[in-house]
């Protein structure tokens, strides 16, 4: 279980650290096209700044900021959105996932459309890696009890 | 059954070694893994693609379907993890 403890020093630099990981992420997400990087790594980025938030904060604040029914959507809407530019290919008449299919609705020569397909594809990646990243730590740190579900147990004062 | 097990363990390594001996030299350029397709991803994936990073453009345009597939293995995961270790109010005390 993941208790928030009053440490000034590493709640500080957590809060300044967290935005500037995130940022990171994103670049490594959408510079994956010129980089080393893309979909999964980027992810586990998301993923680990959420973890950090977490560790710093403690269950009864990261509940708040990243509630486990949205981390739950969101790893479903990452695949979803994969395997949904995959059918939208078929349904222009491609094969699944032929990107070049995507030019007539982006408006963009085929190579094109099919470098914009890879970035969907690997930001559908990024939010399925980066949900159950935090999905698993969530459920290991705290044995699968979360904490609004624990109850006091009996002949013990709560 | 140690000496048997022994033998077996020795004569499976005996014919993994004997089946690299036909293998091309690592890094060969002649090699069947090295002239067949790849020369096509090298030379084409800028102008198929637009992207400079091949290894980008294999893993999500030539090879898009594997890659579902790995997205759906890490989702099975979380969602597995959450199959057995999560608990609800109504099933917590059993």
């Amino acid at each position: 279980m993941v208790f928030r403890k009053e440490d000034i020093i590493v709640s500080t630099i957590a809060r300044i650290l967290i935005p500037f990981i995130q940022l990171y992420a994103l670049y490594v997400i959408m510079h994956g096209h010129y980089s080393p990087g893309g979909g999964f790594q980027g992810g586990v980025i998301l993923g680990a700044s959420m973890v950090l938030l977490l560790l710093t904060r403690g269950h009864d604040e990261a509940k708040y900021k990243i509630p486990e029914n949205m981390v739950i959507t969101l790893s479903s809407i990452g695949v979803l959105i994969y395997a949904g530019i995959g059918f939208l290919c078929i349904l222009l008449l491609g094969n699944f996932l032929d990107y070049s299919k995507l030019a007539v609705l982006l408006h963009v020569d085929p190579a094109h459309a099919r470098s914009l397909g890879i970035l969907g594809v690997e930001i559908g990646v990024g939010f399925a890696v980066m949900a159950v990243m935090y999905s698993i730590f969530l459920d290991i740190s705290t044995g699968g009890v979360l904490p609004e579900d624990e109850e006091p147990e009996e002949g013990t004062e709560a | 059954m140690k000496v048997l097990g022994f033998i077996v363990t020795v004569l499976t390594g005996a014919l993994l070694i004997y089946g690299t001996l036909d293998m091309p030299n690592y890094g060969d350029p002649d090699s069947p893994a090295s002239s067949h397709v790849s020369p096509r991803y090298i030379t084409d994936t800028e102008i198929d693609t637009a992207t400079p990073n091949i290894v980008t453009s294999v893993l999500a345009d030539y090879r898009g379907y594997d890659t579902l597939g790995e997205t759906t293995v890490i989702f099975t995961a979380g969602m597995s993890c959450i199959l057995i270790l999560r608990r609800r109010k109504k099933s917590y005390k059993v």
